[in-house]
C-alpha cells in the first residue's frame, strides 16, 4: 500500500505542487476502497515513514 | 451463402454492363464473374471464390463477350462500360464439359462415400455443366493412389482428390499470410505441398483457410469425415481472444460438426485461427464438470449436490460471513469469458445483493491501464478504431504485442496491409514473428530492454517535438493548449532524447529517430499494442505516452490511424464496459457520481455504495489480513493467471467461502468450497464485445450441458441472497443495460440481428454504432496531454537475479489453457518452455531441452529450456498456459501505479540447470489430485 501510494505520488510529481497533491488525493478517493484509505490515514498519523511527500499531503486531506 | 467468385471492389466509378440480356451496374474493377453473380447468374467455376483474388486456371468460368474474340475467363476479366456478355451457349457448354471431363478423368468416383458428398463444388460443377461421360476413361496415368496426409489433428489432406486449383495455396498466402503451401512440379506432376513435409510438421498454422477454400474433399475436417454433413447452423461469436470472430456453428442436432468462419462477420470477414476454428472440443471434454458440488473444507472431497442445495449453501455462507465480518467482507470477480449480460448480472448482484462494490474482473491483470490511460487522454476507455481501419494505415506501429500468436486473425489482416505497402515498426524485446516473416519485414525493430517502454515512447515524442514534426493545427484545434505546452516543455528536455535514453533502453538512437520520423511523416500512422505495454509498473503511463504521441501527430479521429489495444480475452472489453471495475458502473461512470448512482438505485430498487470497492489484489491482501472472507468467481482462474501464486493462494486459503463457477475444476477451484458448473459459449444466448468495441451475438446452439446458463446461475444465487432477479432471456438483460448505459442506449437484440454486430457508442447520435471514435473531437472534449515521466521499475536485476523474465502467450494455447489444453492443440504446445538467448544459455552451461530452474525473489519453478535467438541477451521468456509450469510462482507483486495491473513483463530472475522439479511443483503435483477429488468418483 505504501509502495503504491508512492508510485501514485511519483507520477503526479511532474505537476505543480498544488495540482499534484490534488491529483493524488483525487486518485486515492476514486480508486482506493475506504478501508485502504483509512489504513493510509492511520499510517500517516503515525508518522508516514517512507511515504512520498505528495502522498503524505494528499492523505492528510483525506483525513479532513 | 452466395459465393460471388471474386472479391468485392470499392470504387466511386460505376460501370454498367449487360449479362445474358440483363443490365447490371457494379463498381469499376469488378470481375464479369462477380457482376453475373450479383445478378443471380451463376457461371460455373472451380478455382474462383470471393475470398481470393482471381486466378484464372480452371477454365470453367469462360464467357463470350460481344465484339471480342475467344472465350475469356470471367473471373479475370474486369467489367467495361457497355460490355454485352453471354454466359451460356453451345460453344461454352462444350468447352466446360470438356474441361470437366479432364478433371474427372483423374478423380476418384467415390461420391457416395466421400466426406464432401453434398458439399462438393466439383460435384456441383459436374452437374452444372451436364457431364455425362468421360471419354478418356479412368485407366490412364493418374494420382488416385496418392497417400493421404492425416498428420494434422483437425483435417486431412487427400491429394488423390486434388484438382490443383490452388485455392488452398492462395488462401494460405492471401487470407492467412503464412505461405506454408505451394504447388510443386509442373503440368501433370503439379501437386499441393506443405513444403515437402506433412501438414503437422510444416509451417502451417492450422487456421483452416485452406480447408475452407478447398472445393473438393482434398482438405477436409476430420469431424465432417467422422460425422457427416451438418444439417443446420447457428451464427455466433468465438469464445477465444479479443478479435471476436463470427462463426457458423454447423450442427447435427445438438452436436457440433464444425465451426466455420462467417463470411459476413465484420471482425474476421470469413477468416479464423486454429483455436476458434478447431479447438472447441473442450465443451464436451470428459473433465468438464456438470454437477454442482460443495465441501466444508478445501481438504475434503467434493460432494455432488443439487442446484438448489449448492445455491442455497453459497447464499447462506455469504450471508453468514457478512453477519459476522461485515457487509464489505465478501466480493466477486466477473468473467471476461462470459457474456456481457452475465457479467452485468454478476456486478449487479455484488452491488445490489452483496451491498458493496467489491467487484473486479480479469482486465485488472491485462488492460486496466488501457481503460485508465485512454479515458484520461481521450475520455473513453477503449480503442479508437475498427479492425478494418488497418487497411488504410500507411505506418503500423506494433508495441508490446505479438498479434500472429495472440490475435492471429487480425494479424492476417495486418500482414495483408503490410504486403500491400504499409511500413512496419515493432517495439518489442523479442524478435516476434512479424519482424521478419514471409513478405513482411519491419522497417525498424526497436528491441528495448523490458521495463523501458515509457523511456522509448518519450524519446519518440522527443524527436517529434524537437524536429518540428508536431501537427500544430490538429493539436491547436483538438487538444487542451496548456496541457500540450506543459508536455512539450517536458518532452523536449534533453534527458528524454534518444541519445540520452539509449543506454537504459538498449535501443540505438539512430534507429529510434528514424522510426519516430517514419511514424510522424509516413501518412496514416496507427498504433497497435498489447500486454507488453500494460503489464508494467508504468502501464498506464505508457498508454498515456502513446496517446500523447498520436495526438501530437494528429493520428486520431479518422480511418487508418488511432491507438488500438489488442485485448486478450473474448469479452474483456465487454466485462469492463459492463461495470466490472470496483469504482465504475456500466459505461465507465464512477460510483460516486450521484446522478448515475441514483439512476441505478431507482432501477435496481436498492441503495448503492458511493465508494470504490476492492480490486482483486486488494481482496487478496484483505483476505490475508482477515477482513475479506468470501468470494464468488465466475469463469476466471486467478490461482493460475494472477501474479505471485503464493500470495494468491494464501488469500484464497484464508477465505471461509470461495465459490467458483467454471467449466472445469480449475486451479482456483482447489481452494473453493462451492463449485457451480458453468455453461460454454455454445450453450447460451448473449453478446461479447471485442477489441474494436464490436458487440456480437452469442447464440445458443445447444442446451446447457450443465443444466443452466451462467446468467441463470447468477440469477438464482442473487435470488437466494434475497435480491430477486427476473429475466426470461438475456435480451431482457441487454434492454436493461441499454436503459442504464448511454453508450449502449441504442443496442438491442433486434438491432444486433438486423445489423450483424454493433460498435459502441450506439445511441441517438450514432444509431448504428461508431466504427471510428473521436472524429471531429474527443469524447472528453479536448484531448489531454499528460506528463509521462519515465520512472524505472523497482524490479531490477541484481547479481543474484541477473536476467529479466517476460511472459506471454502462443498461438495454439489460450490464457490459462483450461480450454485449449483439453483439445488436440496441445500437440503444438504440451508444456511451457523457457526461451533463453544462446549467450545466456552457454554462460550457464544450458543446452536446448535441458530442465532449468527459474528463480525470482517471489519463488522458483522449473521448465525445459529452448535456446533461441529471438531473445535478446539478458532476457528470458515463458508462457503460462500449463498450471504445473508455475510461471506465476515466479512473478512478483509489483504492479501499475494507477490500476494495480501486475508487472508480468519484468521479473528479475536467475536460471540454472537442475535435475528436479521445484518444491512448489512437487507440492503441486502431490496435492492437485486430492484437491479435485470428487466423492464417489
Amino acid at each position: 500500500m505504501i509502495h503504491n501510494a508512492n508510485q501514485i505520488a511519483a507520477f503526479f510529481a511532474a505537476y505543480p505542487r498544488e495540482e499534484a497533491v490534488a491529483s493524488v488525493e483525487d486518485h486515492l478517493r476514486k480508486f482506493w476502497e475506504p478501508r485502504m484509505r483509512r489504513q493510509l490515514v492511520e499510517y500517516v498519523a503515525g508518522g508516514g515513514d517512507g511515504l512520498h511527500d505528495l502522498a503524505i499531503a494528499a492523505t492528510q486531506r483525506l483525513a479532513t | 451463402m452466395t459465393d460471388f467468385g471474386t472479391p468485392k471492389r470499392l470504387s466511386d466509378t460505376l460501370v454498367t454492363v449487360e449479362i445474358d440480356g440483363k443490365p447490371v451496374t457494379v463498381p469499376k474493377g469488378t470481375s464479369v464473374l462477380r457482376a453475373a453473380a450479383e445478378l443471380g447468374i451463376a457461371i460455373p467455376k472451380l478455382c474462383a471464390t470471393d475470398s481470393l483474388e482471381a486466378f484464372g486456371s480452371c477454365r470453367l468460368c469462360l464467357v463470350q463477350i460481344e465484339g471480342r474474340r475467344g472465350t475469356p475467363a470471367s473471373c479475370t476479366t474486369p467489367v467495361e462500360s457497355g460490355m454485352k456478355i453471354q454466359t451460356q451457349s453451345p460453344k461454352l457448354a462444350k468447352l466446360r464439359r470438356g474441361t470437366m471431363e479432364l478433371y474427372i478423368s483423374d478423380h476418384p468416383l467415390d461420391c457416395l462415400t466421400c466426406a464432401a458428398n453434398g458439399d462438393c463444388e466439383l460435384q456441383d460443377m459436374a452437374g452444372a455443366v451436364g457431364l455425362r461421360e468421360v471419354r478418356y476413361g479412368y485407366a490412364g496415368e493418374n494420382h488416385l493412389a496418392s497417400k493421404k496426409d492425416e498428420s494434422n489433428p483437425y483435417f486431412t489432406f487427400d491429394p488423390a482428390k486434388c484438382i490443383v486449383c490452388s485455392r488452398c495455396v492462395r488462401a494460405c498466402e492471401e487470407t492467412q499470410g503464412t505461405f506454408a503451401l505451394t504447388i510443386l512440379g509442373r503440368g501433370f506432376d503439379s501437386k499441393v505441398s506443405a513444403g515437402n513435409t506433412n501438414f503437422l510438421d510444416s509451417e502451417c498454422v492450422s487456421c483452416g483457410a485452406c480447408v475452407q477454400a478447398c472445393p473438393t474433399a482434398t482438405l477436409m475436417e476430420k469431424t465432417v469425415i467422422a460425422q457427416g454433413q451438418p444439417e443446420h447452423s447457428v451464427v455466433t461469436t468465438c469464445a477465444y481472444c479479443g478479435v471476436g470472430c463470427t462463426f457458423e456453428a454447423q450442427m447435427q442436432g445438438n452436436e457440433v460438426v464444425r465451426m466455420l468462419p462467417y463470411k459476413d462477420g465484420k471482425a474476421n470477414h470469413g477468416h479464423s485461427c486454429v483455436k476458434g476454428r478447431f479447438a472447441w472440443g473442450y465443451t464436451s471434454h470428459k473433465e468438464r464438470v456438470l454437477d454442482p458440488m460443495v465441501r466444508a473444507r478445501i481438504t475434503d472431497p467434493w460432494q455432488k449436490v443439487t442446484w438448489d442445495e449448492a445455491i442455497r449453501h453459497a447464499a447462506t455462507e455469504f450471508r453468514r460471513i457478512q453477519a459476522k465480518y461485515g457487509r464489505d467482507s465478501i466480493g466477486g470477480i466477473t468473467s471476461s469469458r462470459c457474456t456481457n449480460e452475465e457479467t452485468y448480472l454478476v456486478q449487479k448482484m455484488i452491488r445490489a445483493a452483496f451491498g458493496n462494490n467489491n467487484v473486479d474482473t480479469c482486465a485488472r491483470v491485462c488492460h486496466s491501464p488501457t481503460g485508465y490511460g485512454l479515458k484520461t487522454a481521450f475520455g473513453t476507455s477503449a480503442g479508437t478504431q475498427d479492425f478494418d481501419s488497418v487497411e488504410q494505415a500507411d505506418v503500423i506501429l506494433v508495441i508490446g504485442a505479438n498479434p500472429t500468436d495472440a490475435h492471429p486473425v487480425f494479424a492476417s489482416r495486418m500482414k495483408r496491409r503490410l504486403r500491400s505497402g504499409a511500413k512496419l515498426i515493432v517495439i518489442d524485446p523479442r524478435r516476434i514473428d512479424l519482424v521478419d516473416s514471409p513478405h513482411v519485414h519491419a522497417e525498424y525493430h526497436l528491441p528495448l530492454r523490458p521495463g523501458t517502454n515509457v523511456a522509448v515512447i518519450n524519446a519518440i515524442a522527443h524527436v517529434v517535438v524537437t524536429e518540428g514534426l508536431v501537427n500544430g493545427p490538429y493539436v491547436a484545434e483538438r487538444c487542451e493548449t496548456a496541457a500540450f505546452e506543459h508536455w512539450c516543455r517536458f518532452i523536449a528536455e534533453e534527458r528524454n532524447s534518444p541519445e540520452a535514453t539509449a543506454a537504459q533502453t538498449g535501443v540505438p538512437a539512430a534507429d529510434l529517430r528514424a522510426a519516430a520520423r517514419l511514424y510522424a511523416n509516413g501518412g496514416n500512422s496507427a498504433i497497435y499494442y498489447g500486454l507488453g505495454v500494460t503489464e508494467h509498473s508504468q502501464g498506464s503511463t505508457m498508454v498515456m505516452g502513446m496517446a500523447n504521441l498520436a495526438m501530437a501527430t494528429g493520428n486520431l479521429g479518422r480511418a487508418g490511424v488511432g491507438v488500438n489495444p489488442l485485448r486478450g480475452q473474448n469479452n474483456v472489453q465487454g466485462a469492463c464496459d459492463m461495470g466490472s471495475f470496483p469504482h465504475e458502473f456500466s459505461g465507465y461512470r464512477h460510483v460516486s457520481e450521484d446522478p448515475t448512482r441514483s439512476l441505478f438505485e431507482a432501477a435496481w430498487g436498492v441503495s448503492l455504495q458511493n465508494e470504490p470497492g476492492l480490486r482483486i489484489p486488494n481482496m487478496l491482501d484483505a483476505a490475508v489480513d482477515g477482513s475479506f472472507k468470501g468470494i464468488y468467481i465466475q469463469g476466471e482462474d486467478i490461482a493460475q493467471s494472477d501474479p505471485n501464486t503464493h500470495h494468491v493462494t494464501a488469500g484464497l486459503a484464508a477465505m471461509e467461502c470461495v465459490v467458483v463457477q467454471d467449466l472445469f475444476l480449475n486451479e482456483t477451484a482447489s481452494y473453493a468450497h462451492v463449485f457451480l458448473p458453468g455453461s460454454s459459449f455454445l450453450e447460451k444466448d448473449g453478446t461479447f464485445t471485442n477489441a474494436e468495441r464490436r458487440i456480437g451475438r452469442v447464440r445458443k446452439a445447444m442446451p446447457p450441458r450443465n443444466g443452466m446458463a451462467d446468467w441463470e446461475i447468477t440469477m438464482a444465487l442473487s435470488t437466494a441472497l434475497g435480491y430477486t432477479m427476473h429475466y426470461a432471456h438475456p435480451s431482457e438483460i441487454m434492454d436493461e443495460i441499454a436503459r442504464l448505459t448511454p453508450t449502449f442506449a441504442g443496442v438491442s437484440y433486434e438491432k444486433l440481428d438486423r445489423l450483424g454486430s454493433i460498435q459502441w457508442p450506439c445511441n441517438a447520435n450514432a444509431p448504428e454504432g461508431t466504427p471510428v471514435m473521436h472524429i471531429g473531437g474527443f469524447a472528453r472534449g479536448k484531448g489531454r496531454f499528460m506528463i509521462t515521466e519515465f520512472i524505472p521499475t523497482e524490479e531490477r536485476t541484481t547479481p543474484r537475479f541477473p536476467l529479466l523474465l517476460t511472459t506471454g502467450r502462443i498461438l495454439s494455447q489460450y490464457n490459462v489453457g483450461a480450454q485449449t489444453r483439453r483439445t488436440p492443440n496441445s500437440l503444438w504446445h504440451d508444456e511451457d518452455v523457457l526461451e533463453i538467448h544462446p549467450h545466456d544459455a552457454e554462460f550457464r552451461g544450458i543446452h536446448d531441452g535441458d530442465l532449468v530452474a527459474l528463480a525470482s525473489r517471489a519463488g522458483e519453478t522449473s521448465l525445459h529450456a529452448r535456446v533461441s535467438e529471438r531473445m535478446q541477451p539478458g532476457v528470458v521468456y515463458t508462457t503460462f498456459h500449463h498450471p504445473e509450469s508455475g510461471a506465476n510462482v515466479v512473478t512478483t507483486e509489483f504492479s501499475d501505479w494507477a490500476t494495480s495491473c501486475p508487472e508480468y513483463k519484468v521479473t528479475a530472475v536467475e536460471v540454472r540447470k537442475t535435475a528436479q522439479r521445484s518444491d512448489w511443483q512437487q507440492v503441486y503435483s502431490e496435492t492437485r489430485a486430492s484437491t479435485t477429488h470428487v466423492a464417489g468418483d
